[in-house]
């Protein structure tokens, strides 16, 4: 069926609006904004579609196939409930849309913002559409990382990076849960396939390991949606932009915890755990978020727990069990969803034009900005349940649902009463505090907000007043659609109706009205203190509990992580060795003088290198490069030509990146000053030193000496000329057999090279390093004059071997296939031949007469590369299969002629533009001014 | 032969690892160096240690006995490759870490840091 092919764009949309948002111009704000509202609207108008066969027969699913070995498959499945939930995203995405053009200052890189609003989106459809439990988790995973970059939007401040971090702690540690219970389901039911496991019904509940997966599950449901002890994340997170809150913390990211527990509904509400855990963790959310809402000053704050408080109802809602109870929390969660993100974006347009979200600061702004006020009074009035809004139907319900769950006990009915009262405190406390009263000083200036940022709130408004008056005939079909099974027959309409008549639950919504208005009567003239937390002591400390598993996880030092890091090497292989049981075996070559000569030089440089690496730098570098060259001589040894070659190639190449870079160094004689370690921090590193390398050579002398199994390998070499035409065996390997992980190695040299760019981009040396020594202060102009010609002979020298040591390159690259060389040994020679041509000549001379541009090398040798595996594809073959002939050119003899050679030649192209990128970015260092002049200063 | 070169490989790992578990950056990226030789010794070797063998194929049928291991070297060759990669990435984000603390200790710190 068509609609059905069209569902995966539900994801994939705004995963490619995402990508092409990415790509455009940071100021085109316009563009990135329609982009973001036209995914948005793609999606619904796809979703609309949906809706007959969804009524007809059931879930909509839609697998592409991606390891078909393994069982693996990327499945779609819309049901009811997720296309609630994807109309929910995309109708309020399109309206964050427009909200963000608008919020969103001018001098803002705004597309990267909407980049990863739509990369969020993208992730968010992705869970709720999920089909298969791995992919909903990867999903869920996804939307933390994108909430991450969206909270630290403004990573400029400090309170945003930390609350962008203890988001994603938080969120992610509930994901990897998560991951725990969903593989534990999958053992349990033998499938991760959704439809198998919500078929699994009793057969699930009354495995032995249910419970554990429920718990899991659970905290993960938990973190995402904020529930108490996890609740101290969401209020830190608003430090992210407003339309961020509005988004996320209010109708998406939040939500998708609520999701999972309402997903998994069907098959676990019947157990006690569930029961008792879901309805005592919602309810004891419910109240605290409500409390605590009373008493902020910030407004976004007092939004934040409000909305911990609502996400707890319904928590408490799917945690009674009964199913016209999860009917509620679902309707209750659509309400939720409307009228706060309502609130969140009226909040911010008030921020916008007052520049301040103190609720002691404000007042009075009703008379200068009418409309804002308009929209937030009716958001508000729904928010506190007021009659003829849509929060009015939902939370009568609920009190209906939580009298007939509790029987009639009176603690459950006034803990209910109490939360709905506590409701109408802070809506009447938002409103009053920032609208109404005397005008303040933030109001006197302001004015209307502009259109896009009223204009969405005030649909999101309209929606909840139509909801409120006709609450079956706007949201009856929705309903019946997401949670009609759970109605035992009855269609919605029966249930969605203003008056349920006198009786418990409206004598409940009237104490809470009454006495929600008292409260915030008897309190108006309270002010939290500006800027107040207010008292939130276990919240803190789980703060502070996080963060500190954060330090023990990943210290802030460096240098005590990597200590960490070898403490658990040698621990796993000290562990794993003492239960292996391996024995030593004899020698099985004999030894050599020569070699054991060459071998205590080699260990002479290295122990050399360790003992001057500190204060005599240049000669510990050059040690270095003894212990390599000493390396590079063991490799020919072990008939292993082409690291010889390519060992010796790298090892020049790295040291005069060494030397090139030291000069930014600071200078030895300060560190001579410095403090050494003391003598048991230095006693302890060598103690783990000596472990570590004893460990080293006895695992090194064990694997040398045991029998090699030839499996693979023979293979390799039995088909490296009969199937790819090459004798190097080695060579083959990389560019045929095992393609596809150059392919990928490339791609991170590419990658390094181009991070190590723009790393540089922003550097600007200390000033010391550039100022010239004080020996050559003091030198006369001539001799100074004298001094810039001693690179004269070698620099002659090395500009007549330029050409020399291109061709020896391209050689090298040529010959690959048959001889050892090859695409990484000849473009580490091109690129030293570049390098020697800086040095000889320096930067100005050098450019002047050889213009590379590295950023296009790399491109051109990725591009070459792929599209030699794109080829393959073209002829009907898998990624990058290599075909080959043989090339007769007149009288010479056959050349073989292997596609695998284009591939050689991108990875030659690239390794030449990666390496002479960064070996230029460094040398170009020379060329900056240093820091603390000015441009103009230095002139 | 297994013994020397076992024992080479050792001793890189020690001067290495030693030289990382130091305070200042550019100890860090010689010991980052030498730990990778000694890594790509012990890859090459898992091979087997094959003294004098022909690495380029001959004409007719292969005896693969006769042939150095192709295997650990073309993993040892990509390791060579990205080695140089990670330690250019490390030395530019050292001299990053430079202009921004103006210092050259592995935490940004003064000395007084380094007496932990």
């Amino acid at each position: 069926m068509a609609a059905e092919m069209l569902s995966p764009w539900i994801v994939g949309a705004p995963a490619l609006a995402g990508v092409a948002a990415m790509c455009l111009p940071s100021q085109a704000r316009n563009a990135a904004a329609a982009l973001a509202a036209g995914a948005c609207l793609a999606v619904l108008a796809i979703t609309i579609t949906l809706v007959g066969a969804i009524e007809a027969t059931g879930p909509v699913r839609q697998s592409l196939n991606w390891a078909p070995s393994l069982g693996l498959a990327i499945t779609f499945r819309i049901d009811g409930l997720a296309w609630l939930f994807v109309v929910l995203i995309a109708a309020i995405g399109v309206l964050i849309a427009g909200y963000a053009r608008g919020y969103m200052p001018a001098d803002e890189p705004t597309p990267r913002f909407f980049a990863y609003l739509l990369g969020f989106t993208a992730s968010m459809l992705g869970v709720v559409t999920s089909g298969n439990l791995l992919q909903l988790v990867v999903c869920w995973e996804l939307t933390a990382l994108f909430s991450f970059l969206l909270i630290g939007f403004w990573y400029g401040s400090q309170s945003a990076r930390s609350a962008a971090r203890q988001a994603l702690l938080t969120t992610a540690l509930g994901g990897l849960c998560l991951l725990a219970g969903v593989l534990v389901l999958g053992h349990i039911v033998g499938s991760y396939d959704l439809d198998a496991v919500l078929a699994a019904g009793p057969r699930l509940t009354a495995h032995a390991l249910a419970p554990l997966a429920l718990v899991a599950m659970l905290i993960g449901a938990f973190t995402k949606s904020a529930q108490f002890p996890f609740d101290s994340w969401l209020p830190r997170a608003m430090a992210a932009p407003t339309p961020v809150s509005a988004f996320l913390h209010s109708a998406t990211l939040v939500k998708a915890g609520v999701f999972l527990l309402a997903r998994f509904w069907t098959v676990f509400s019947g157990t006690d755990l569930w029961v008792w855990l879901v309805s005592g963790v919602g309810l004891t959310t419910m109240l605290l978020g409500a409390w605590r809402a009373t008493r902020q000053d910030d407004i976004k704050a007092l939004l934040a727990h409000s909305t911990l408080s609502h996400l707890g109802l319904i928590t408490l809602l799917l945690g009674l069990g009964a199913p016209l109870a999860a009917f509620t929390a679902i309707f209750h969660l659509v309400n939720h969803a409307m009228f706060k993100a309502a609130l969140f974006m009226t909040a911010g347009a008030v921020e916008h034009q007052t520049g301040t979200r103190s609720l002691a600061a404000l007042g009075g702004l009703g008379r200068a900005m009418p409309v804002t006020a308009a929209v937030t009074l009716v958001a508000a009035g729904a928010m506190a349940g007021v009659p003829l809004l849509s929060g009015f139907v939902s939370k009568e319900m609920f009190f209906a649902q939580v009298a007939e769950a509790g029987g009639g006990n009176a603690a459950f009915v006034l803990a209910a009463t109490a939360a709905g009262a506590l409701s109408v405190t802070y809506a009447l406390r938002l409103f009053a505090s920032v609208f109404l009263g005397k005008t303040s000083a933030a109001a006197k200036q302001a004015h209307e907000a502009p259109a896009l940022l009223w204009g969405p709130p005030g649909v999101l408004a309209a929606g909840c007043l139509l909801v409120g008056v006709a609450p079956a005939f706007f949201m009856g079909r929705a309903l019946d659609l997401a949670a009609g099974d759970l109605l035992g027959g009855a269609t919605s309409a029966s249930k969605l109706v203003l008056w349920h008549g006198f009786g418990l639950p409206l004598a409940m919504s009237a104490a809470a009205l009454l006495a929600g208005g008292a409260m915030w009567w008897a309190g108006r003239g309270w002010r939290a203190a500006p800027g107040a937390q207010s008292g939130r002591p276990l919240a803190e400390r789980f703060a502070a509990l996080t963060l500190a598993l954060e330090d023990m996880v990943a210290p802030a030092r460096l240098q005590r992580h990597v200590l960490m890091i070898f403490l658990g090497v040698l621990l796993a292989v000290g562990v794993s060795t003492r239960w292996s049981g391996w024995d030593l075996r004899p020698p099985r070559e004999p030894p050599d003088f020569a070699f054991a000569l060459l071998w205590a030089a080699g260990m002479a440089c290295a122990i050399g290198a360790a003992v001057f690496a500190r204060a005599r730098r240049v000669a510990g570098v050059v040690l270095t490069g003894g212990a390599g060259l000493v390396t590079a001589v063991t490799f020919t040894w072990f008939s292993a030509p082409d690291l010889a070659i390519t060992q010796l190639l790298v090892e020049i190449v790295t040291t005069i990146l060494l030397l090139l870079g030291l000069r930014w160094l600071p200078l030895e004689d300060r560190a001579r000053h410095a403090a050494r370690s003391g003598g048991f921090v230095r006693g302890r590193d060598a103690l783990i030193a000596a472990t570590l390398g004893l460990g080293a050579s006895f695992l090194a002398y064990g694997v040398m000496t045991y029998p090699t199994p030839a499996a693979i390998s023979r293979y390799f070499l039995e088909h490296a000329y009969a199937g790819a035409g090459g004798r190097n065996a080695v060579n083959v390997i990389l560019v045929d057999f095992r393609g596809f992980d150059t392919l990928g190695e490339i791609t991170v040299v590419a990658v390094v090279a181009l991070s190590v760019v723009a790393l540089l981009r922003g550097f600007r040396p200390a000033a010391e390093a550039v100022r010239p020594m004080p020996a050559q202060e003091s030198q006369s102009e001539a001799r100074r004059a004298s001094a810039k010609r001693v690179m004269l002979v070698p620099g002659l020298i090395i500009q007549l071997m330029f050409p020399m040591i291109v061709l020896f390159g391209l050689h090298l690259f040529l010959r690959g296939h048959d001889l050892p060389g090859g695409g990484f040994a000849g473009g580490v020679t091109i690129s030293a031949a570049i390098l020697l041509l800086y040095m000889a000549l320096g930067v100005r001379k050098a450019e002047a007469r050889l213009r590379i541009a590295p950023g296009r090398w790399i491109a051109l040798g990725l591009l070459l590369a792929t599209l030699t595996g794109v080829g393959a594809m073209l002829f009907g073959q898998p990624f990058l299969t290599s075909a080959f002939s043989y090339l007769k050119l007149g009288e010479l003899p056959p050349a073989p002629m292997a596609s695998a050679l284009i591939f050689d030649l991108g990875v030659m192209l690239l390794v030449i533009g990666a390496t002479s990128a960064m070996l230029v970015a460094i040398a170009h260092q020379s060329q900056r001014r240093p820091r603390g002049e000015r441009d103009g200063e230095a002139k | 032969m297994e013994l020397v070169l076992s024992l080479g490989i050792g001793v890189l790992v020690g001067c290495g690892v030693w030289l990382m578990l130091r305070s200042r950056t550019f100890q860090v990226i010689i010991g980052l160096s030498l730990c990778s030789y000694a890594v790509n010794l012990f890859i090459a070797a898992t091979g087997g240690l094959k003294i004098g063998r022909d690495p380029v194929l001959a004409s007719g049928a292969v005896n693969p006995e006769a042939y150095a291991d192709p295997l650990p070297q073309a993993l040892v060759l990509t390791a060579i490759v990205i080695g140089f990669a990670t330690t250019a990435l490390l030395l530019v984000v050292v001299m990053a870490a430079r202009g921004l603390t103006g210092g050259d200790q592995v935490d940004g710190g003064g000395p007084k840091d380094d007496q932990k």
